[in-house]
């Protein structure tokens, strides 16, 4: 286990590399889920405003 | 009903209308994160456990895995924004308008992560994390029309014009993508020559090349995920004041 981590020396290059792409792809997958669901809180909110003015 | 049979090709249409592709995309993204996940699993499991060190890089060389997946995403991704705009000037679909700006950022990180991941693999390697010759020059352009192709969309208020704006820009940068390609054979440079996609012999072992084309598919699927849940939120946000995208946010919210 020790082994694998020191990657042959390499470990100051490899592991970073690794985990910046780990962070990377993650942040591209959540950014769009995150803004969905603040989208759609945003409109469901004009509508009920909407819906509200109206009965008045 | 029956004078309008349901053909392919009305099908085909329907599936360019925002709400149906806004469900399917929907239905479909489940299972494109499934086998993401699975490929990355076995493409890891393959590359650094499995696969043997390189006899002449030692361990350093399993930046590959992470490395080429990235710059072939980079280019990948800049044809599919390139098409799409082709697609959104000739027939105005803004589906495809929607694609290409969904696939701006996405590919921007890819191209991010193929400079730094080339940078970290360069300095062990050829003992220098940066070099200006004709590749790494010309990836760090595909990094800017990625950047430039942001801007401009987002300076632009209307939105259907931003995207026209875009769009030919993205289209000129085309250029950028065959001299990429060819670039480590057409000048002298430290960067290696292709290993993959030369197929009369690919120079790289069947234990290694395994795990990268596992790799390769993963970031396909990663891709198709977020550029679908990106072009979902578009729709939504250029939809907003349709019958449909009111329906479907009430009923969610109540």
């Amino acid at each position: 286990m020790i082994e694998f981590l020191q990657m042959g020396g390499y470990a100051i290059y490899v592991w970073p590399a690794y985990a910046l792409t780990a962070l990377t792809l993650a942040v591209s997958v959540i950014a769009p889920i995150r803004r969905r669901k603040r989208l759609v809180r945003e409109i469901s909110a004009i509508a009920v405003q909407k819906e509200r003015s109206r009965s008045e | 009903m029956s004078q309008n049979p349901d053909t392919w090709l009305t099908r085909f249409h329907r599936l360019g209308s925002p709400p149906s592709f806004y469900r399917l995309a929907g239905i479909l993204m489940p299972f494109i994160g499934i086998i993401c996940i699975a490929l990355f699993a076995s493409g890891l499991f393959g590359g650094l456990v499995l696969a043997p060190a390189d006899y002449q890089q030692g361990e350093s060389y399993r930046i590959i895995y992470i490395h080429v997946p990235s710059a072939w995403m980079s280019m990948f991704v800049y044809a599919l924004l390139a098409t799409a705009s082709a697609i959104s000037l000739i027939w105005r679909m803004k589906l495809a308008e929607a694609v290409a700006r969904a696939s701006a950022p996405v590919g921007a990180a890819y191209t991010f992560l193929a400079l730094v991941t080339g940078s970290l693999w360069g300095k062990p390697m050829w003992g220098t994390w940066w070099v200006w010759d004709a590749r790494l020059t010309s990836e760090l352009i595909l990094l800017f029309l990625y950047l430039g192709y942001m801007a401009l969309v987002a300076a632009i208020d209307d939105r259907r014009s931003a995207s026209r704006a875009g769009a030919v820009l993205a289209i000129v940068g085309v250029v950028n993508l065959p001299i990429i390609h060819f670039s480590v054979e057409w000048w002298n440079t430290l960067h290696q020559g292709p290993t993959v996609t030369k197929f009369d012999q690919p120079s790289i072992a069947i234990s290694m090349l395994i795990p990268l084309l596992l790799m390769a598919g993963a970031f396909k699927f990663h891709y198709l995920y977020t550029m679908l849940a990106r072009v979902r939120v578009e729709i939504l946000d250029s939809e907003r004041r349709t019958a449909w995208v009111n329906t479907l946010v009430t009923s969610k919210a109540s």
